[in-house]
């Protein structure tokens, strides 16, 4: 069973959102989906200053055996990116929650975390779908 | 691998297990308004006889021109040795084989082919090769367009001194995709673009395309147009014959940065002139493009044991792994002749390949000379050529080239049709497959006929 920490909030394309507290999110994807993935060998990341909307394929995660896209959790401007995955795309399996995280996004005015899932919805989803 | 097909029982049974009545029933999604009834232009079959004859026939009524039309393919003396090799049953497939573990001297092959590409180009990579020429540049401007992120732009600025049918191959594959491609006019009386009038062109682009030696043969001011376009975060594009770059300044050296991408035809190494193919595109980029790459990389690894072996990388590009958003969902090769090219490029070497281009660049300065000497006759442009040259022909170009023709000799291309306001050119080319003699042949020839028209 994967780890599903749960102060982090999590979308059913298996991204996860820690809330910075500074009106920012931090995002990455979950242990299941980089336990899926495999080996990372690449990772593209969005630019920073590039406004997105909720949804929107910002950055690609490569693995040995797949390319996915990385959607982003919430409406806003990306403010940071992880620079370390550039010569480091295995943190992601290393430290899926930590030194692997992948981009910092300014929560556009009148966005909220709401609409995303906590822990429990999350184990849910990833348990519907193996269902 | 024998290519097996099914037999109508087989076929009988594939169609029962899916429970569809005909293979017509398997298209009857298809709207009947967007489907072929029959292909009018195409005669009904003739047996195996019937064409042996037929060609043998039409060979005869082609007889063995001279040939002095370059415009994008180009006679080269090939080596009996490398079709002797490409055509062995080891090597005989169309296709990039997929299977490392039952491919490895094909694998090799194209890794080598990719190794004296990037060297030819000065660029870190090359993929396993594309569909022709124009299909590359095509797909370097898709690439440029993902790749610009700096820009965003979607226009991308084409010179007209770019082959007019590569031209229209891009706009074909890019119109529907909101790419606009941006004319740049040419230097009437240089036969290349203006360098310095540039600074003119509005807005942002995402690539400048640069073609070396031009459609014309023309050399253009390579490392002032790179530069310009890389103060204006365009990535640059060059299109490159490859003979050429056993003598040119290859694009990874141009300007002070080096082309970004570098694509091209690759018939000149070692394919035969043959109604138009098959040929194969080449194509080269920096390594910090290489996801963006369209087409398929060999690469070079070890085994369990540590012993040398090569297989397919990078693939996450690909259709197979990356569906509708794969860099290129084109993924025919040209297998067979890239395993020509190679034997080619390995038969000659840097050294031959040099002299092959020395040779082509003096017989077109000897007959551009001997033509020009002519009443009549005159070059267009001022720029430096390589092995193709405009020439001013007081004459209907294209009743003359007919004359020629009859003559047997095909005299060159008519730049009338592409380039209306030179007021009718003739584009000749003279490789290194043309003796003194031949050029005395076509010119004396061209005084009878001038005297005529």
């Amino acid at each position: 069973m994967s780890e599903i920490p749960a102060d982090l909030r999590f979308t059913s394309t298996h991204e996860w959102i820690e809330d910075e507290g500074d009106g920012t999110v931090r995002v990455g994807i979950t242990d299941h989906a980089q336990s899926l993935l495999g080996d990372m060998v690449y990772v593209e990341l969005p630019e920073v200053g590039r406004v997105v909307v909720a949804g929107e394929e910002c950055a690609v995660v490569e693995s040995v055996k797949a390319a996915s896209d990385v959607y982003s959790p919430i409406a806003g401007e990306i403010v940071e990116v992880n620079e370390l995955l550039t010569e480091g795309p295995d943190l992601v399996n290393k430290d899926p929650y930590g030194e692997g995280w992948l981009f910092r996004v300014q929560i556009a005015e009148g966005g909220d975390l709401s609409g995303l899932l906590d822990a429990d919805g999350y184990a849910e989803a990833i348990a519907a779908e193996e269902a | 691998m024998p290519f097996i097909p099914h037999t109508d029982d087989e076929v009988a049974a594939m169609l029962a297990a899916i429970g569809a009545e005909s293979m017509e029933a398997l298209f009857d999604e298809i709207p009947p308004s967007l489907r072929a009834r029959g292909i009018d232009a195409v005669p009904p079959g003739l047996t195996e006889m019937q064409v042996a004859r037929l060609m043998t026939e039409r060979a005869v009524d082609c007889g063995a021109p001279l040939c002095f039309i370059g415009a994008g393919a180009y006679e080269h003396h090939i080596p009996a040795a490398v079709w002797e090799i490409a055509t062995r049953g080891e090597f005989y497939s169309a296709y990039t084989p997929y299977q490392a573990e039952a491919s490895q001297g094909t694998l090799q092959l194209i890794y080598e082919y990719q190794t004296m590409m990037t060297r030819l180009t000065g660029l870190d990579v090359s993929n396993a090769s594309l569909y022709d020429g124009a299909s590359a540049l095509a797909e370097a401007v898709l690439m440029a367009v993902r790749s610009n992120r700096a820009t965003h732009s979607r226009r991308v600025l084409m010179p007209r001194t770019v082959h007019p049918a590569y031209r229209d191959v891009v706009q074909a594959i890019v119109r529907h995709q909101g790419i606009t491609l941006e004319a740049i006019d040419y230097d009437r009386a240089a036969g290349a673009v203006d360098a310095e009038g540039l600074d003119d062109t509005p807005g942002e682009a995402a690539a400048l395309v640069i073609q070396q030696p031009n459609f014309f043969g023309a050399l253009e001011e390579i490392d002032t147009l790179t530069d310009w376009a890389h103060r204006r975060r365009m990535l640059v594009i060059a299109v490159v014959n490859p003979i050429a770059l056993g003598l040119l300044k290859p694009p990874g050296e141009w300007g002070e940065a080096g082309a970004d991408i570098a694509c091209g035809e690759g018939q000149p190494l070692g394919i035969p002139l043959s109604s138009g193919g098959p040929y194969f595109g080449f194509m080269c980029c920096k390594r910090d493009l290489v996801r963006q790459m369209p087409g398929r990389i060999v690469g070079r690894t070890v085994d369990v044991e540590g012993r040398p072996g090569y297989t397919l990388t990078l693939q996450a590009r690909e259709q197979h792994i990356r569906r509708s958003k794969a860099t290129s969902n084109i993924c025919t090769n040209q297998g067979l002749m890239v395993t020509a090219a190679t034997q080619y490029m390995a038969l000659l070497g840097p050294e031959g390949l040099r002299r092959v281009a020395v040779a082509s660049h003096a017989n077109t300065t000897a007959l551009v000379e001997r033509l020009c000497a002519i009443k009549g006759v005159s070059q267009l442009f001022e720029q430096p050529f390589f092995h193709e040259a405009a020439l001013r022909v007081d004459a209907d170009v294209d009743a003359l080239l007919d004359r020629l023709a009859d003559a047997g000799i095909l005299g060159g291309y008519s730049l009338k049709r592409d380039y209306p306001e030179l007021g009718g050119g003739l584009l000749v080319c003279a490789t290194e497959t043309k003796s003194g003699q031949d050029i005395e042949r076509y010119a004396t020839t061209l005084i009878g006929e001038l005297g005529r028209v």
